[in-house]
């Protein structure tokens, strides 16, 4: 073992690829999510100590924590093994350069790309050209573009090397603590890869910050952590991941995202994601907002077999908004459970949660939500909206908004619909002229406007496209 | 000049065994205008939604024909003499669409998130799309790929032989002028808050853009005050006179006929058409009523 370490700290990335196969037919011989694994992460990234200290002891709070299972109508995750992603961890590691190759990849997810019309570059990234250097060259060009305003975006395993004591103060600290709960703990010990972004105060970056091209071949990229510091007044609109369905050889993805919202500062966080179809896409994403300041959380989720995320507005200081969109897509076999979270810390905040979500071939959405009013949060306002749109009577859809009000003084509004697409409405849009399918679609794009028109253009057509293709059953 | 023909046309609900509809006989040219009447639950909306193809009826005997003319839908589209009659039972609603039916609902659906624009222009290429394909495809024409969005994403591609965005605006415009209509419409979600005349307004703004050869508006006047009443039956005149349009104008009340004269008045009762005539007609039956009629055809009250 420590010869092997020793080998590691001067070799090429033949070496070091070498290196990687031996281990990771140790770890399958011992499985479940060990101390040694964790340092071998930490090593190959060449972490300072503190960082492996938090990972290590994120470890320890993983593996003291039951997994959950008393949260009503929660999905059926019997059938995620987390001892058998350990093994899948190294391989991961190992593939700096990419997934090994494009047509290793499922057809349904190539065939899915072909239909999105997804650039050759992004095809490259995936297929191993290099997108660990390609996402390098995006982030590089972000930077030379504000680094003169002094924002910083780049790699988060990067911040930790060049940003110290910022990722030191807010990296699962005060927001996501792994103590939070099992999968954000895990996500602590493993996370690897995602995006960094600080902007000084005062500062408007205007056009959003994207990442676009951390994809699965990124390296852990299921494990991606995003960390966003928004200085007082300042602010930012940061877009998550591409929409193309992230594909990787194991089947669990658990992301973690911090959101520091400054005095008076705007973070819009948008994300659009379609996971493979054996995805337990289980995440942990909160924003923490001072006085005066807004948080959007714009989120598509499509995809995976049981996705499990709820992002979080704490409104801390007093004053603080949250605007919650989100939109969830179910198919056959697949149980979306999504919803958002606020708590109203401080007096005269608000929110407002608008949750689209669309089943079909008897796949399931729910709607979980908690809206916490603090006893002193006095002239607060929430406002929930959930539609759910059923295409037969095999889905279901459910909602469940939990509201904890501890104080007299606000306004509360929770407003709920499930409808079946209706027959009228198909034969309405038939009668003039279109077919049933896209007369579904209309309906469909329609009902989830409200996301489109948040996202910029190109996001805004994936996401029409990606439902598009989920109606036709192309996406298998 | 296209004619529709309803022969001997029976329907009923169709998870049920409620006969709705028992031997209906009709014929609509172009250019012509027909008020439907008859009290509540004789058929009239059915008989609409029938020809139109509504799902939730099952035809169990008659049929529905359409007659189109060789160049019926302009220059440009020739019709054989063997594909100038349609038994439009046999056809999906938005194919009885493309061959130029149209139907004005009475309770038009509201889709939300879809603006009035993109409908239309969507609908309008739909149909000439649908009209291509229903024409064309005898002569082996390969179905063309989807190749994904090239121009402007949101609102579709542009292929040959479509109305593009710009063009479908300056159309759009001068059809709501036309209707008095508010320009604010065109980017308003398809009915969704939508006054109950701002409708019915709407289902004819409709009709005057998709240029249907047979229009069947059911009950159209329904919770209309008298100014969009008159804004309303301009635009049905304007849809005959213009367009050529055949209209099947389905009603209760004789008070849109002072606005729209029909050529033909038909009485309908218990789900046949009891009774043809003449504008007469209808006068006759807002004096007297329905009873008459069921005295006149059936001997009983």
């Amino acid at each position: 073992m420590s010869s092997e370490q020793d080998h590691l700290k001067d070799t090429d990335t033949e070496a070091r690829f070498e290196f990687k196969k031996e281990q990771n037919a140790a770890v399958k011989s011992d499985k479940g999510l060990t101390e040694e694994v964790i340092r071998m992460i930490s090593e190959d990234k060449d972490e300072p100590d503190w960082m492996l200290e938090r990972r290590l002891r994120a470890l320890e709070q993983y593996q003291n924590m039951p997994m959950p299972t008393d949260w009503p109508g929660m999905p059926d995750l019997s059938g995620l093994d987390v001892e058998e992603i350990v093994p899948y961890i190294r391989p991961d590691v190992d593939k700096r350069e990419g997934v090994d190759d494009w047509t290793e990849l499922p057809d349904e997810i190539k065939d899915t790309f072909d239909k999105l019309g997804i650039p050759e570059a992004e095809k490259n990234a995936l297929s191993g050209v290099g997108a660990q250097y390609e996402s390098e060259v995006v982030y590089q060009n972000m930077q030379e573009q504000w680094e003169e305003k002094g924002v910083i975006f780049m790699n988060m395993d990067r911040a930790v090397q060049e940003h110290p004591e910022l990722v030191k103060e807010h990296f699962m600290t005060t927001c996501v603590p792994p103590s939070d709960n099992k999968f954000a703990a895990l996500h602590g010990a493993v996370w690897s890869g995602g995006s960094f972004v600080y902007v000084p105060e005062g500062v408007t970056v205007e056009m959003p910050v994207q990442a676009y091209f951390r994809m699965n071949s990124e390296g852990m990229g299921q494990f991606e952590h995003t960390l966003i510091i928004a200085e007082e007044g300042s602010e930012v609109h940061y877009i998550e991941g591409c929409s193309a369905p992230k594909y990787g050889t194991h089947n669990l993805h658990s992301g973690g995202v911090e959101v520091f919202v400054g005095e008076d500062a705007h973070v819009q966080y948008s994300t659009v994601q379609n996971w493979s179809k054996n995805t337990y896409n289980l995440n942990t994403k909160r924003a923490i907002v001072e006085s005066g300041g807004t948080m959007e959380w714009v989120s598509g989720s499509m995809g995976s077999k049981a996705t499990m995320l709820y992002p979080c507005s704490i409104l801390k200081g007093r004053g603080a908004t949250d605007t919650h969109i989100t939109i969830a897509f179910a198919g056959e076999g697949q149980d979306i459970d999504t919803g958002a979270k606020v708590y109203h810390n401080a007096p005269e905040t608000s929110s407002t949660i608008e949750s689209k979500s669309i089943s079909k071939d008897g796949g399931r959405t729910n709607y979980r939500g908690l809206v916490h009013i603090a006893d002193g949060a006095e002239n607060s306002s929430t406002a929930v909206e959930c539609d759910a749109l059923m295409f037969d009577n095999e889905s279901t859809s459910d909602t469940m908004p939990y509201m904890e009000i501890e104080e007299s003084k606000v306004d509360v509004a929770h407003e709920a619909t499930v409808g079946k697409i209706g027959d009228e409405d198909i034969f309405y849009l038939q009668s003039r002229g279109l077919d049933d399918d896209d007369a579904k679609k209309m309906i469909v794009a329609g009902f989830i406007e409200p996301i489109t028109e948040e996202l910029p253009i190109e996001y805004a057509v994936e996401l029409n496209r990606l439902i598009e293709l989920e109606m036709e059953g192309s996406l298998g | 000049m296209a004619r529709l023909e309803l022969n001997n046309l029976h329907a009923e609900v169709a998870d049920g065994d409620e006969k709705i509809l028992e031997g209906v006989d009709l014929e609509v040219q172009s250019g012509e205008i027909h008020a439907l009447m008859g009290p509540n639950g004789s058929g009239k909306s059915t008989t609409a939604k029938v020809i139109a193809g509504h799902p939730a009826y099952e035809i169990t005997e008659g049929e529905v024909l359409l007659h189109l003319e060789e160049n019926e839908f302009g220059d440009e589209v020739e019709i054989d003499e063997d594909q100038r009659t349609w038994d439009l039972l046999d056809l999906e609603p938005n194919e009885r669409a493309a061959l130029g039916i149209f139907l004005g609902f009475q309770y038009p659906a509201e889709i939300e998130g879809v603006t009035m624009t993109n409908f239309l222009r969507t609908a309008l290429n739909a149909k000439i799309e649908e009209r291509e394909e229903l024409f064309e495809e005898e002569e082996g024409d390969e179905e063309e790929e989807d190749e994904g969005f090239e121009t402007s994403p949101m609102e579709g591609d542009v292929d040959e032989g479509e109305v593009g965005v710009a063009e479908f605006q300056q159309i759009l415009q001068e059809k709501m002028e036309q209707l008095d209509m508010d320009e604010k419409f065109a980017q308003r979600y398809l009915n969704a808050g939508f006054s109950g005349g701002e409708k019915k307004q709407n289902e004819v703004l409709q009709a005057a853009i998709l240029e249907p050869s047979i229009a069947v508006l059911d009950e159209i006047d329904s919770g209309l005050d008298i100014d969009r009443l008159q804004d309303v039956s301009e635009g049905i005149n304007a849809l005959r006179d213009e367009q050529g349009t055949g209209i099947l104008q389905i009603t209760h009340y004789q008070r849109i006929l002072d606005y729209v004269e029909p050529d033909h008045v038909h009485v309908m009762l218990d789900g046949q058409i009891a009774k043809s005539g003449g504008p007469e007609l209808a006068e006759k039956l807002e004096d007297k009523g329905y009873d008459w009629v069921r005295e006149d055809v059936y001997g009983t009250a």
